[in-house]
C-alpha cells in the first residue's frame, strides 16, 4: 500500500508532529516501504496460529483494590510546564 | 409500540442508541493505586501513572474487572474470558498520556439485553451491544481564568464501563426508561452509583430519523447530557431538527453535537471534526485480560436479586399490580423500605401506604427514601394498629402525619392522645342518644322515609366520638336505633 503525501500530512497532524512540505515526499516513500513490508508478512497464512501477545508465557498481573498513593499535589504539578497552586494550567481550550 | 413524529411531508420514526459511561465503584483507580473518592481537593488523588509520567506502567485493579463482569451478568450478557486493552489516541489537555486505555475489538462483555418498563406496565427488550472497561479522563475548567484552562487529574484513570445499546430505542420516553432501568440495575449491583449530577453516570445519544420501514438514516451523536430529563429533551430537539433539515431538501451530516441545556438545543461541536480517527492499537503495556471461569462462576453465584426479579416476586408472592411492583422496585432503597413495612403484614396494604401516603409525604417535604420523615419500622407499627382494630384507617392518616412531625411510635401516640377506636357499644350508644335527642326533627324525617339522612347521623355520631368510633359497630347500632 503506497501512502500519498496528503495521507502522510494527515497522520502527522493527528500525531501533532510538525512536518514541512519539503519532508513529505521522503516520508511518504519511507512509510510506504514499511507498509509494503507488513503486506508481505500478511501474505503468510496464520489462520491456525494463536496471536502472540508476549514472548514470555505471562498472564496479566492484577493489583488489589487498595489505595497505595497519598496526596502529592505539589510533586505532581511540578511535572507540568505550567501550574498554579491547585491545577495544571494550559492555554484556554474551550468549545 | 412505535411512536411516530409527524413532519410536514409525512411520518418519521426516530432511532436512538445510547452510550452510557458508568464510573465503577472501587477504592482505587483502574490501573493505579490512587483513590477514587468524589469531592477531594484538585490534583490530590493523582498517581504518577495517572499523570502519565514516562516509565510508569499500568497494573489492572482486580475489583474493577469483577465489577465489569458483575454488570455484564446483570445485563444477561456474554462474558468474554479473553479481552484486550487498546490505546485510543487523541490529544486533549485532560488526557495526559495522549491516549486513553480502552477496549476496542475485544471488549470484556459482549451482547446482552435489558428490559425497559413502559408506562402501561409492560416491558420491552432493548439489546446491549457491548460493555468495555476504560479509563476516565481528567476534568477541564474553562471559566476560572481569562486565557487559561485549569486541569484537575483526580478523575483521570478512574475505571469506566462504557455500556452501548443497540439502536433499538424509538422515542425519548423509551430512552429515559432505558436510562432509569440501567441506573436501577447498576445500583442494585453496587457497580456504579448512577449519580448523573456528579457525573458518575454520563450519556451520549446517537439519534437518526427515517421513514417507517426504511433503512437507518445518518446519525448524529449528542454529547454532554447530564440528566435523564436532558437526554429526553436533547433527543426530541435533535429529531425535530433532522426532520426539518431533510424536509427542506437538506441532508444530515454525521457529526458530534453538544446539548446546550440552557437553550434546550443541540449544536455542532467543531473541535471533534478530526477526532474520530483514533488509531486504536493494542496497548503494549498490558497483556490480554484472561478471566478465570471460576471467578465468573463465583460472581454469578453471588448475584443479588435484580429489579425485574424483585418485581416479579412482588406480583407473584404479594399479589401487587405490575405497575405498583414496578414503582416499588425502581430504587433499591424503596424496595428495602417496602419489604420492611410488608414483613409479617398485608403486602397490599403496605404497598398502598408506601406508594400513596409515604410518596406523597416525600414529595411534600422534599425528602428522599434514603432519609424518610417516617421510618419503615414506624410505618409498620402504624399498620399493626389498623390491623388489630386499635384505630380506624381514617385516624391512621392523622397518626401518620403526627409521626412525620414529631417522631415516636404509633402506639404511644395513639395512647397519649386517646385516639383508640371505640368499639365499646355502650360508649357509642351514649353518643347516639345524644345525637338523636338533639336532632329529633331529623329523626322524624328519617322515619317518614328520608333514608338519605342516615349519612348525616353517621357523621354526627362520628364527630361526637372524635372520629374514634368503629365504623362497622356505629353503622350497626345506629341502624337499629333509628328503626326505633
Amino acid at each position: 500500500m503506497a501512502l500519498d503525501q496528503k495521507t502522510v500530512a494527515r497522520v502527522a497532524m493527528l500525531a501533532r508532529i510538525k512536518v514541512t512540505e519539503a519532508d513529505l515526499p521522503g516520508l511518504a516513500t519511507e512509510l510506504s516501504g514499511i507498509l509494503g513490508w507488513i503486506e508481505q508478512l500478511q501474505a503468510v497464512d496464520t489462520s491456525d496460529v494463536e496471536p502472540m501477545t508476549s514472548v514470555a508465557d505471562l498472564t496479566l498481573p492484577m493489583r488489589e483494590d487498595v489505595v497505595t498513593v497519598a496526596a502529592q499535589r505539589d510533586a505532581i504539578l511540578a511535572n507540568g510546564p505550567e501550574a498554579n497552586e491547585s491545577f495544571f494550567t494550559v492555554p484556554k481550550v474551550v468549545e | 409500540m412505535t411512536q411516530l413524529i409527524e413532519g410536514r411531508t409525512g411520518s418519521w420514526e426516530v432511532v436512538i442508541g445510547l452510550e452510557v459511561h458508568a464510573q465503577v465503584i472501587s477504592n482505587a483507580k483502574l490501573f493505579s493505586g490512587a483513590p477514587t473518592a468524589f469531592g477531594a481537593e484538585p490534583n490530590e488523588q493523582v498517581s504518577l501513572v495517572d499523570a502519565a509520567m514516562p516509565g510508569m506502567l499500568p497494573v489492572i485493579n482486580r475489583v474493577c474487572v469483577e465489577q465489569a463482569v458483575k454488570t455484564g451478568l446483570g445485563l444477561e450478557a456474554e462474558i468474554n474470558l479473553v479481552s484486550v486493552f487498546d490505546r485510543k489516541n487523541y490529544f486533549y489537555a485532560d488526557l495526559p498520556a495522549g491516549y486513553q486505555i480502552s477496549q476496542y475489538q475485544q471488549p470484556i462483555v459482549g451482547k446482552g439485553r435489558l428490559l425497559i418498563d413502559l408506562p402501561d406496565g409492560s416491558q420491552r427488550e432493548i439489546g446491549i451491544t457491548r460493555l468495555h472497561l476504560e479509563q476516565d479522563a481528567g476534568k477541564s475548567m474553562h471559566d476560572q481564568h481569562p486565557v487559561l484552562s485549569y486541569i484537575d487529574l483526580n478523575r483521570a484513570g478512574i475505571a469506566l464501563m462504557e455500556i452501548v445499546s443497540e439502536p433499538d430505542l424509538r422515542s425519548s420516553e423509551e430512552a429515559a426508561a432505558y436510562l432509569k432501568k440501567l441506573r436501577s440495575i447498576l445500583r442494585y449491583l453496587g457497580t456504579c452509583d448512577g449519580n448523573m449530577e456528579e457525573g458518575s453516570m454520563r450519556c451520549d445519544a446517537n439519534v437518526s430519523v427515517r421513514r417507517p420501514g426504511d433503512p437507518f438514516g445518518t446519525r448524529c451523536e449528542i454529547k454532554n447530557v447530564n440528566s435523564i430529563r436532558y437526554v429526553a429533551q436533547a433527543i426530541d430537539y435533535e429529531a425535530r431538527r433532522q426532520i426539518e433539515v431533510i424536509e427542506t431538501g437538506g441532508t444530515i451530516d454525521q457529526e458530534t453535537r453538544l446539548f446546550d441545556a440552557g437553550r434546550g438545543i443541540t449544536r455542532t461541536m467543531r473541535s471533534k471534526e478530526h477526532a474520530h480517527d483514533y488509531r486504536y492499537f493494542p496497548d503494549p503495556d498490558l497483556l490480554p485480560l484472561v478471566l478465570d471461569p471460576a471467578m465468573v462462576a463465583r460472581i454469578k453465584a453471588e448475584m443479588p436479586e435484580l429489579p425485574d426479579q424483585r418485581r416479579q416476586r412482588y406480583v407473584q408472592e404479594f399479589g401487587l399490580s405490575a405497575y405498583d411492583a414496578g414503582v416499588l422496585v425502581g430504587e433499591k432503597e424503596t424496595a428495602v423500605y417496602y419489604e420492611t413495612v410488608a414483613r409479617g403484614r398485608d403486602p397490599k396494604v403496605a404497598a398502598n401506604w408506601v406508594t400513596t401516603d409515604l410518596f406523597g409525604l416525600l414529595n411534600k417535604t422534599g425528602r428522599t427514601i434514603a432519609d424518610p420523615p417516617i421510618t419503615a419500622e414506624q410505618l409498620g407499627g402504624l399498620l399493626d394498629l389498623i390491623a388489630d382494630g386499635t384505630i380506624s384507617g381514617k385516624i391512621a392518616k392523622d397518626v401518620f402525619l403526627i409521626l412525620a412531625e414529631e417522631g415516636g411510635d404509633a402506639r404511644s401516640i395513639v395512647e397519649a392522645r386517646g385516639l383508640k377506636q371505640v368499639t365499646d357499644t355502650g360508649a357509642i350508644d351514649a353518643a347516639i342518644d345524644a345525637v338523636l335527642a338533639a336532632n329529633a326533627d331529623k329523626v322524624a324525617e328519617y322515619r317518614s322515609g328520608k333514608d338519605k339522612l342516615f349519612g348525616f347521623f353517621v357523621g354526627q355520631v362520628m364527630k361526637a366520638t372524635g372520629g374514634k368510633a368503629n365504623p362497622a359497630a356505629l353503622n350497626e347500632l345506629l341502624k337499629t336505633r333509628l328503626q326505633g
